[in-house]
């Protein structure tokens, strides 16, 4: 023991058996290292790396998705407003136009109807003014029969009946006359 | 810790062997410690010692750490998943990708191995009971080095070509004719056999020193307080130095580990592209 302890005193010179532990020690850490450690460690790398990357491109293509979608709708927007603008516009044009039909129809039609109403109250008064002549002849020989059919009857109802007949006369001529003139006035 | 073999070759051992009054500083046999198991196989001597199963214990727990890492692996890591991910992470990306380039990838897993292996067993230079880093034994920074030289010639090799390899090792391209006399020697020693020697070194030193320095402070603050004279007040100085250089200690467990990783990405690049 003193001998072999004397002998491998010096630290820079190793006993063989040390180096032969050492090295089967360091081997077994080597082998378990190599062959499991860094193997799930790497692995783990890749999965995480794949993870965050995939997750980073599903990302974009959504985002990228959702930007066309966007633009496809602004497009789909504008045109739309487009499309309304221009059907306002053609409606407006097309009611300014009816309304221009309309209003000239109207005027048209008023003027006939006037003219028409304005020709029938003419007809109607030179109706009248035939019938109240027509009238007044037969009443005045009416009258005469009368006058002459009564004058052998008392002296006062003669004169009885012949204001009556003027007074008769009187109401006819002046309610004729009236009426001929406030038709005329109201045609015009 | 060890008083007993303070006999050996030693400045201060042999200062401390004077008498048993006097401070007896720890000596190279801090890395000897008595064997649990000894035997022999074709040969060769194997000593089970406390830095061995300290060396199973770190890497035992190293690999429990990361199977529990990922045992369940989901997109959204646990807790457990998350620290395995971001230590792998720092590998995969800022040394196998980043030191060594787009063809680094492949060696990601080696690297990752290399510095979760020396992270753990770093560690146990200031983790309570173990407190000695197997690192601090240069067998087996040497164990990695070796690995570390033979997979970096080869990928050289592979990718380059033999020819090709050794002679851009040899005559460095744009180097003036005359200049060669310098450089050849000095790059062919440089890649074959400096690397890998400045590489187990370094580890093995830092490790080394800094379980010297810790366990210097540790038994001068015991020794202060058991002097039995006015010299205990000194032992709280003691005390707060030997925290300190565990943070420092601490400092130096990650520095190392990722400074080995660092350095074999370094020589995985030069063996994956062609010189320029």
């Amino acid at each position: 023991m003193n001998i072999l302890a004397a002998e491998s005193s010096n630290p820079l010179i190793p006993p063989v058996g040390e180096i032969i532990v050492g090295t089967i020690t360091f081997a077994i850490l080597c082998f378990v290292m190599i062959k499991y450690v860094v193997p799930r460690f790497e692995q783990v790398f890749v999965a995480r790396r794949e993870a965050i990357e995939g997750g980073i491109e599903r990302a974009e293509a959504m985002q990228a998705e959702a930007k066309a979608a966007l633009e496809q709708y602004r497009a789909q927007l504008a045109e739309a407003r487009g499309e309304a603008a221009q059907i306002r516009d053609a409606a407006r044009a097309e009611g300014q136009q009816i309304l221009e039909e309309l209003r000239a129809q109207a005027q048209e039609e008023s003027a006939r109807i006037v003219a028409r109403g304005e020709e029938q109250l003419a007809a109607q008064r030179q109706q009248i003014v035939h019938e109240l002549r027509g009238q007044i002849g037969t009443l005045a020989v009416d009258l005469a029969g009368r006058v002459v059919g009564e004058s052998l009857a008392d002296d006062a109802r003669r004169s009885g009946t012949v204001d009556r007949f003027l007074a008769e006369l009187d109401g006819m001529a002046a309610s004729g006359a009236g009426r001929g003139a406030t038709v005329a006035e109201s045609n015009r | 810790m060890t008083s007993s073999a303070s006999a050996l070759a030693s400045v201060l051992a042999a200062e401390g062997s004077g008498g048993d009054d006097g401070f007896q500083a720890p000596t190279v046999q801090e890395f000897y410690p008595e064997p649990i198991a000894e035997f022999d196989l074709f040969g060769i001597a194997f000593e089970i010692t406390r830095i061995t199963l300290i060396l199973w214990v770190a890497t035992a727990v190293m690999i429990a750490l990361m199977v529990a890492a990922v045992r369940k692996p989901s997109i959204v890591p646990g807790k457990m998943q998350f620290i395995g991910e971001s230590g792998y992470s720092l590998i995969r990306d800022g040394m196998a990708r980043d030191v060594i380039g787009p063809k680094g990838l492949p060696f990601a897993p080696f690297l990752a191995s290399l510095f979760f292996f020396i992270l753990a067993n770093n560690a146990m230079s200031i983790v309570p009971f173990a407190q000695i880093s197997p690192m601090s034994k240069f067998a087996f920074p040497l164990v990695l080095a070796v690995i570390v030289w033979i997979v970096y010639n080869w990928v050289g090799i592979r990718e380059q070509g033999a020819a090709r390899y050794f002679k851009d090792a040899a005559v460095p391209p744009g180097v003036p004719i005359g200049a060669l006399i310098l450089v050849t020697p000095i790059e062919l020693l440089q890649v074959f056999i400096i690397r890998p020697f400045t590489l187990a070194v370094r580890l093995f030193a830092n490790m080394f020193a800094g379980h010297m320095l810790l366990a210097v402070f540790a038994l001068g603050t015991v020794y202060l307080l058991n002097v039995g004279n006015f010299s205990i007040i000194f032992a709280p100085f003691s005390f707060l130095m030997a925290l300190t250089m565990t943070f420092f200690e601490l400092l130096v467990i990650v520095l190392q580990a990722y400074v080995f990783t660092v350095l074999t990405a370094t020589y995985l690049n030069g063996a994956v592209e062609p010189a320029h």
